[in-house]
């Protein structure tokens, strides 16, 4: 027997996956839900081995949610999403089903599932995935991060600088700083370059925080920020900053 | 035939003052030569031939200027063609006055006479040219004029359109699947649910963008819109409309009220899990209606400084491509609550 969940925001929808899945009898729908926060506290709890998962939803969208989950678990997109935006991620999902789909469409991609799990494939590379989704205009303004049993969605103008931590990024804002399993590289990738400044290899400022530059030791200096911090510019930092600030 | 004919009448009478001012110019002419001590008889004819053949001269600079049209590097070769011109007209001026007149006397009266009547038939071809050079520039500059108006409101219709057509492939194929799930469980509501789609859609294909339409009409359209939506989210939307009643007949662009409502669906429903209730409202005074659209929001996941973000800056657009105004979308936050505002000039 397999574990299924179901997440969207329109009962309909779910009705419809619900109904479709009926004639699988060894597929067992143990949680429906229609927003992410639920989503993600039913994933963890039950261990899905197959999850149907909408977009676009309330509160956090279905791809923040799965940047929170590790290991990620089977995936397959229902939405109303454009084709050519979800051709792109082909490869890291089991399948996507573009609204409205059929039933034949849909035991397809039931099929394509059993077959992966049949190969005993690793787990979906969907960090990948998630990375290039993380650069699509609209993931850009807000980044999702889990404390503790809540999850934080952080405005990006909110951030005032970003530290890296081993394995982590240190994500400073005025409210306080939360960890996040991402790279500096990541997020010199997805935020936007007018306004996030790589000073130094182990920290990105938001310009807008910044008040002062005072020269520290040889070729390096110091970024003093409106709140009072003071993060370190390096040779290639400064280099970055005079480009911006011309 | 007959056609042809009158056709060529009313092009000649168009020409009609051409003829009158050609009969004062070559009277005034004979009139100075018989002043300056002509026989009345050689004043007349001189005036009468030389004009004439000053005339067709004229005719032939306008003509090759109607078909060639010099750049301004060739203005020189101009100049070549007016002296050439003058020229034969010269030539055959002389020509005919020998004929006519058989003067083979020399004096020295003559000798100032001709190259003063060269002269003067150079201004006169010189002008006329002139005249047909500006004429085709002005042409030009009013054919450029029109071209570009023409193309900006070839771009401007096509952006408007793309505009609205932008807010559809979503809603779209959301409702579709939410008529599929209906089609199994409750087939009577899905029948409805398609009904709503299609008078909506029909709605919307109907819609020229240019033409502005009644509030009321703007409306009934948006209640369709807002009918589907509630079937898709159930019992979780709730919407509030309220007009002044003196605004049923404000003029409003059509489709202009669905993507703010969108808007406010999406930050309501997609940023609170509970019950969402959308508002808006109508209100108007002789210049200006203005409709205010409320919904919640969380503060927590959106920073209110995004301000007109998501679907809004293409209805800004939209709003400048018809009114040529900026100002007159306006989005603003306050506590939970998130409120559009716009403003539609009433001319």
């Amino acid at each position: 027997m397999s574990k299924a969940i179901i997440i969207d925001d329109e009962p309909l929808a779910r009705g419809l996956v619900r109904e479709y899945l009926a004639d699988f009898p060894d597929i067992d729908i143990v949680a429906e839900c229609g927003d992410g926060f639920e989503g993600l506290k039913k994933i963890q709890e039950k261990k899905p081995d197959l999850v149907f998962l909408d977009i676009q939803m309330p509160k956090i969208n279905g791809f923040e949610m799965l940047e929170l989950l590790d290991p990620a678990p089977s995936v397959i997109f229902t939405t109303a999403f454009e084709e050519y935006a979800l051709k792109a991620f082909d490869k890291h999902a089991v399948d996507y089903l573009l609204k409205p789909f059929s039933k034949e469409r849909f035991q397809k991609a039931i099929e394509k599932w059993r077959e992966r799990l049949g190969k005993k494939e690793s787990p979906q590379p969907v960090q990948q995935l998630l990375d290039h989704v993380a650069q699509m205009p609209h993931q850009k303004d807000r980044i999702v991060v889990k404390s503790g049993s809540s999850i934080i969605v952080i405005p990006v103008d909110e951030i005032i600088y970003l530290e890296a931590a081993d394995d982590f990024v240190k994500i400073h804002t005025a409210k306080g700083s939360w960890l996040k399993n991402r790279t500096m590289h990541h997020f010199e990738q997805t935020l936007d370059k007018n306004k996030f400044i790589r000073t130094h290899r182990s920290y990105m400022v938001n310009i807008t925080e910044a008040t002062r530059l005072d020269p520290y030791e040889k070729d390096s200096h110091v970024l003093l920020l409106k709140s009072g911090q003071k993060i370190p510019v390096s040779k290639q930092g400064m280099g970055k900053i005079r480009e911006i600030l011309g | 035939m007959e056609k042809k004919a009158t056709g060529v009448f009313h092009s000649l009478a168009r020409y009609q003052w051409a003829f009158y001012l050609w009969v004062l110019w070559a009277g005034i002419y004979a009139w100075s030569l018989y002043a300056m001590g002509f026989p009345a008889r050689m004043a007349f004819w001189d005036s009468f031939i030389s004009n004439l053949q000053l005339a067709g001269a004229c005719l032939v600079m306008v003509t090759i200027l109607r078909y060639y049209s010099p750049g301004r590097s060739q203005y020189l070769n101009l100049l070549a063609l007016v002296v050439a011109i003058t020229f034969i007209w010269y030539a055959a001026f002389r020509l005919s006055w020998m004929a006519i007149f058989e003067t083979g006397i020399q004096q020295p009266f003559w000798e100032t006479y001709f190259p003063v009547r060269l002269m003067t038939g150079f201004l006169v071809i010189s002008c006329f040219t002139l005249f047909g050079v500006l004429n085709q520039l002005s042409e030009e500059k009013e054919m450029q004029v029109k071209r570009k108006t023409d193309a900006e409101k070839l771009a401007r219709d096509a952006e408007l359109f793309k505009l609205q057509q932008q807010l559809q492939p979503h809603f779209l194929f959301n409702s579709l699947n939410s008529i599929s799930a209906l089609v199994g469980s409750q087939p009577a509501q899905a029948r409805t649910m398609i009904q709503q789609l299609s008078e909506f859609l029909r709605g919307t294909l109907r819609k020229n963008q240019e033409e502005l339409v009644p509030l009321s009409e703007e409306l009934n359209q948006l209640r369709l819109y807002l009918d589907i939506e509630k079937i898709r989210f159930g019992h979780r939307l709730n919407t509030l409309i309220e007009m002044q009643e003196n605004c049923a007949d404000a003029r409003i662009p059509p489709l202009l009220l669905q993507p703010v409502l969108e808007n406010a669906i999406k930050f309501g429903l997609y940023d609170t899990t509970g019950a969402v209730e959308i508002s808006l409202k109508a209100g108007c005074d002789g210049q200006h209606l203005t409709l205010t659209v409320i919904n919640p929001f969380d503060p927590e996941t959106n920073s209110a400084s995004r301000g007109t973000g998501f679907g809004l800056s293409s209805l800004q657009r939209r709003l400048y491509l018809l009114f040529g105004r900026n100002d007159l979308l306006q989005a603003a936050s306050s506590g939970n609550q998130f409120i559009t505002t716009m403003t539609i000039p009433q001319i």
